[in-house]
């Protein structure tokens, strides 16, 4: 019971909230969503310690959903240490959001919209980690995509965000192209889709072939493969990513709760959850490792440049999400799941924080037009100093933790891959270490560049924007010293039980503890590095940066560009699309078919009608009326043809 | 089972409703509103009494039931009426279709009320008559006759160009029909009968079966339509009024499929196995081409014409995989289908009504005026794509499913057909529907009325039903659909042995 009320809670709330919004008005909606995905969020807090701690699993099977033939599926919600941790996090994520929403939305006219929207997403990103086969994931899944659609175009005034929103959705169905090929494909194998049945005979199709679009292919690596796509689209990882930075242009609670914290680790869920397939194929893993490894290097190069406040951070989760990725790819799926873990508060925090900041200069989102704000928003700077230093993984804080653990199991794994994704990682830290403190740098310190009337105006939020904060702050500072021995550290079998699975030749897990003590050092020197680098140019010599961006420039515009990704698709994909469709359609439709078809054909009647022009009345009656004349006189045949 | 001629009864009920209408007389106004009243309660009596059938219907049992014959015309050719699992679920889509269609006509149509009804009810009468006829003579007269009123709603009551469109329509109807018919009788000269279920027992020559099957095929193709026979829909549809579109999608192109199902197959399993990869060519060019021809379209009730042309490609490949989930995947999204494309053709009605226009390019930023209509249009804009939890996702699955096992070239390209469609369809809800509203004559426009609400919510509601519980409607098929593959299984097997044999 309790399970299907953490569940379903807040998809009543988002029923009330959106059909009712009008009759209960701003507060009672808010009140409503609130309320229910605040009791959400504790009674997963329970869940995590009954399921996780005292290794419990939970089936509920709710209904029937589609039968036919050997192909059936259940709406089941299905609660192991996997799903208990997601549970905690979007919950917890999205309650503090939602309170959050109450001050960042005060001024936006349409509340009761705006919370029935958070609170289905968090509805449908529920369905997807409880999910106990592989549809009703794709449920949730495609559920989580149609919120952040209409959540991204909040603002469907804005051409900007209704473009973000399409575009968002489009490129996550090219990801689902991917996902559902692969569902189809399992049920094709396994005859099932139920995760149980397919999770156990997993290890009977090791080294089978069947045949994909007409080649014989190895079963399992196609598999993962198939799924894997899914999960790039939903996680913006490298050549799917393109629309997670145009996804900011959502209200910004939006951009913590859906672009930051959860939906978009739904991908990285879903790999961990597959984990007794993934295991069983290395060439797959591989395949991920690289994917993880370059898109947190790609994402960071491209978020040193970006002026965007919100841009800087939409980039640094696209990088860190890489991040999770390798570490799957390398076997250790735990640590992946703790760096998601971690990932969400001080994500979430450098969000809001972000969002805080927004909303005290008047809405303005450049940093070139901030600067000089500490004075003003001293709790707001010091959160986003916190959510740096997690980010950055500045020992103690929650990065420190999950970051260098992924690092180390990289460098542990031992594989080419391995190393490739351990020196990406590294690269990487530099560069986030480096991006994160120009953020604060530009934003908080150095002369004030906003108009004397927006400073005049800065003012520090009220407390139902600063305590969401805090909240998460203190899950910011304390989550990867609290879990680091359940989720990665010696008690990690009890805690994930039968949820992740581990190939019996996989011992990163233990390996990853015994690494040189170089290894160890990298992130912390990588990390200290990308900060007296961005102290020297945005503090010390302000100059440079401008110098580096004249001296450089190809290399400054390729960055800015963001590696020229949306118009490379633009010109391969989006116009040709368009052009073929219209040539399809003029000259296919119109020319070919109708002119040797209908039209051709009604011309040449036209030629003998004028002949027998006499028959020719225009009248629609008279068609019909021969028609009938055809009908009686095929009748008439038969009557007779049948009484012979 | 009942003891009274329930399948005969909802066929010519709405015949009733017609002398009803001939009876009353009166002013014009008086004349039209009471035609309005009568047709309404006419289809909604025909769909309360429809609903027996399916109440009263033996999901155990892959035979015809609610069976009705008698003799007819001379020995052989009977009036001989039933249903099975394929065939009833279309009537009570048909009966469920029909009132929404004339609440919708209210005061859309004011010229020559009193015929357009008749039309309607008379459309009514055929449609429903094409899913129970069991006799080829039968079906055929239904099949074809249903015809003229659709041809009469285009040619009257329709847009400017009607005349072109409804000749259009009619040219390539009557083409595939001729085909068909020289089939039947061909089956006939044979066979020695038109009886369907004894043709569905009879064995053709493997030979003739190609000739047979292609025959039918010219005459179901168009009425799907796949492609390249596809030209006529988009014009049609553009043309018809809102409620004959809304029947044209919903329930017209059904009998396509409807035909395959009951006639291709079944009688002709070695022509049927022999053309599927033809049909899977066709679906997947149609799906691919359309959905990029709907990508560029200007005119809204174009755009959902195509899109119907490429949703129609998901539905014959699903057919034409023989497995379990792709007939029943093709049978409840063509069910789903009659759902969400009348509901989108409606959609585009409500603005149509008002604004007088379907260009695209007229409209922009609705949701400020029409916060309810935006909801409307979303849900089903969701449930075109295939959103899992709407009705348009468990038969788009089922077929993918089906298509996998047959293969999984086939189901891949299809799938592409699922990127395009949320491509077309969200760019043409965020053209109309979000947005600044700036044109001038949009300022005033109502949003949707307490009439259009009370369309749309049963549709609504059928939608989601589907979409997160479609038991009862896959129930009713289960025992038709295996009996079918068992039939085609059979004959391949009993065709294989006698290839065996020869050799």
């Amino acid at each position: 019971m309790m399970y299907v009320l953490i569940v379903f809670l807040p998809f009543v709330a988002a029923l009330i909230a959106g059909f009712f919004g009008r009759s209960i008005g701003d507060r009672g909606s808010q009140l409503v969503t609130c309320t229910a995905v605040i009791i959400s969020a504790l009674l997963s807090w329970l869940a995590l310690y009954q399921i996780a701690f005292l290794h419990t699993t939970e089936v509920i099977e709710l209904l029937t959903w589609i039968d036919s033939g050997d192909f059936d599926v259940s709406w089941t919600l299905r609660i192991d240490s996997l799903t208990a941790v997601m549970l905690v996090v979007v919950n917890t994520v999205s309650a503090v959001v939602h309170v959050y929403s109450i001050g960042y939305m005060s001024h936006d006219p349409n509340k009761p919209r705006f919370m029935s929207y958070l609170s289905l997403f968090t509805f449908a990103m529920l369905m997807l980690v409880t999910s106990d086969n592989f549809v009703q994931l794709y449920f949730g899944w495609e559920g989580v995509g149609l919120a952040s659609y209409l959540l991204i175009g909040f603002w469907y005034k804005k051409p900007t965000a209704n473009a973000a929103a399409i575009k968002a959705f489009v490129v996550n169905r090219v990801g689902d192209f991917g996902f559902a090929l692969g569902i189809m494909g399992i049920y094709l194998v396994f005859d099932s889709v139920s995760f149980d049945d397919v999770f156990s005979a997993a290890p009977s199709q090791v080294g089978q072939t069947f045949e994909f679009l007409g080649y014989q292919v190895d079963i399992l690596t196609t598999l993962c493969l198939l799924l894997f796509v899914g999960a790039m689209g939903k996680s913006a990882q490298l050549g799917l990513h393109t629309w997670l930075p145009d996804a900011m242009e959502g209200p910004t609670p939006v951009s913590a709760l859906i672009h930051a914290a959860t939906m978009v680790t739904a991908g990285v869920f879903m790999v961990a959850r597959c984990s007794p397939i993934f295991e069983y194929s290395p060439d797959a893993l591989m395949f991920v490792t690289v994917i993880g490894a370059s898109t947190a290097f790609f994402a960071a190069t491209v978020g040193l440049v970006q002026n965007d406040i919100k841009r800087v951070i939409a980039y640094s989760t696209c990088s860190q999400l890489g991040y999770m990725f390798f570490a799957i790819g390398v076997g250790a799926y735990p640590i992946a799941i703790f760096h998601l873990f971690t990932h969400a508060f001080f994500k979430a925090l450098l969000f809001l924080g972000a969002g805080s900041v927004i909303h005290s200069v008047s809405d303005e989102q450049d940093m070139r037009n901030m600067g000089g704000l500490w004075k003003h928003i001293k709790i707001t700077y010091a959160m986003m100093w916190i959510g740096s230093l997690a980010l950055a993984g500045v020992p103690w804080f929650a990065g420190y933790f999950s970051k260098d653990a992924i690092i180390e199991a990289a460098f542990a794994s031992g594989t080419d891959v391995g190393l490739y994704a351990f020196w990406m990682g590294i690269a990487a830290a530099v560069l986030t270490a480096f991006y994160s403190w120009r953020l604060l740098f530009m934003t908080f310190h150095g002369k004030p560049r906003a108009s004397k009337e927006v400073m005049d105006h800065v003012h520090e939020s009220s407390n139902v924007m600063l305590i969401p904060l805090y909240v998460l702050a203190v899950g910011a500072v304390f989550a990867g010293f609290a879990f680091y021995g359940p989720m990665v550290g010696d008690g990690y079998e009890a805690f994930w039980g039968e949820a992740i699975f581990l190939n019996p030749e996989n011992h990163i897990m233990h390996n990853f503890h015994d690494v040189p003590g170089w290894v160890i050092a990298g992130p912390l020197i990588a990390t200290a590095l990308g900060i007296l680098v961005a102290f020297n140019m945005y503090i010390r010599r302000t100059d440079i940066p401008v110098q580096l961006a004249k001296t450089h420039a190809a290399l400054y515009q390729f960055l800015l560009n963001k590696w020229y990704f949306d118009e490379l698709y633009d010109f391969i994909i989006v116009r040709p699309s368009k052009a073929i469709g219209r040539f399809l359609w003029t000259f296919g439709d119109g020319k070919v078919i109708d002119g040797l078809g209908p039209d051709g054909i009604a011309g040449r009647v036209l030629v003998l009608a004028r002949r027998a022009s006499q028959l020719q009345s225009g009248y629609v009656y008279h068609y019909a009326f021969a028609m009938l004349l055809g009908v009686a006189g095929f009748v008439s045949y038969f009557f007779f043809a049948g009484g012979h | 089972m009942l003891d009274w001629p329930i399948l005969s009864t909802v066929t010519f009920l709405p015949l009733i409703g017609v002398v009803l209408i001939l009876l009353t007389s009166g002013k014009e106004e008086s004349a039209a509103r009471n035609a309005r009243w009568v047709t309404l309660w006419t289809t909604l009596f025909t769909f309360v009494i429809s609903l027996f059938i399916w109440i009263n219907f033996d999901n155990n049992t892959a035979a015809f039931q609610f069976v009705e014959k008698s003799s007819w015309l001379g020995n052989n050719i009977n009036y001989h009426m039933g249903v099975d699992g394929i065939s009833m679920l279309f009537i009570i889509l048909t009966t469920f279709l029909m009132p929404l269609c004339i609440l919708a006509s209210w005061e859309a149509i004011t010229v020559r009320v009193r015929e357009y009804m008749i039309a309607f009810l008379i459309m009514e009468c055929l449609m429903i008559g094409v899913f129970c006829a069991l006799d080829m003579v039968l079906f055929y007269l239904f099949f074809e006759a249903g015809l003229i009123p659709m041809f009469l709603i285009i040619g009257i009551w329709g847009g400017g160009q009607r005349v072109y469109a409804s000749f259009k329509f009619f040219l390539y109807t009557l083409i595939g029909s001729v085909l068909m018919l020289v089939a039947m009788l061909t089956m006939y000269f044979i066979a020695g009968t038109t009886d369907i279920p004894t043709l569905i027992d009879f064995n053709f020559d493997p030979h003739l079966q190609l000739w047979l099957w292609l025959a039918f095929f010219a005459s179901f193709a168009v009425k799907v339509p796949m492609w390249p026979v596809h030209t006529w829909l988009p014009d049609a549809h553009v043309q018809a009024p809102t409620a004959g579109s809304v029947i044209l999608a919903g329930v017209l192109l059904k009998m396509g499929g409807y035909g395959f199902l009951r006639f291709s197959i079944p009688m002709f399993p070695e022509g049927s196995e022999y053309f599927a990869p033809l049909v899977f060519a066709l679906s997947v060019v149609a799906i691919i081409y359309t959905s990029l021809v709907a990508l560029v379209q200007k005119d809204m009730k174009k755009l959902i014409a195509y899109s119907s042309v490429a949703h129609m490609g998901f539905i014959t490949i699903g057919i034409f995989t023989f497995t379990q989930q792709g007939l029943e995947g093709g049978i409840l999204q063509m069910i789903s289908h009659g759902i969400v494309s009348g509901a989108l053709f409606l959609c585009v009605g409500v603005i149509y009504d008002r604004m007088h226009t379907r260009e695209i390019a007229r409209y922009g930023g609705l949701v400020n005026r029409m916060p309810r209509y935006a909801v409307i249009f979303m849900i089903f804009t969701m449930a075109t794509i295939g959103l899992p939890g709407t009705s348009g996702f468990v038969g788009e699955f089922l077929i993918l499913i089906g298509a996998y096992q047959v293969n999984t070239t086939v189901a891949f390209l299809a799938t592409i057909g699922v990127i395009l469609g949320a491509a077309y369809s969200l760019w043409l809800y965020r053209r109309v529907v979000f947005g600044e509203l700036v044109k001038e004559d949009l300022k005033n426009i109502m949003d949707v009325g307490r009439r259009e609400m009370l369309v749309f919510a049963p549709l609504i509601l059928v939608a989601f039903w589907i979409g997160i519980y479609p038991e009862p409607f896959l129930n009713v098929m289960h025992a038709s659909v295996i009996n079918l593959m068992d039939q085609h299984e059979t004959a391949m097997q009993a065709s294989k042995t006698i290839l065996n044999a020869a050799k």
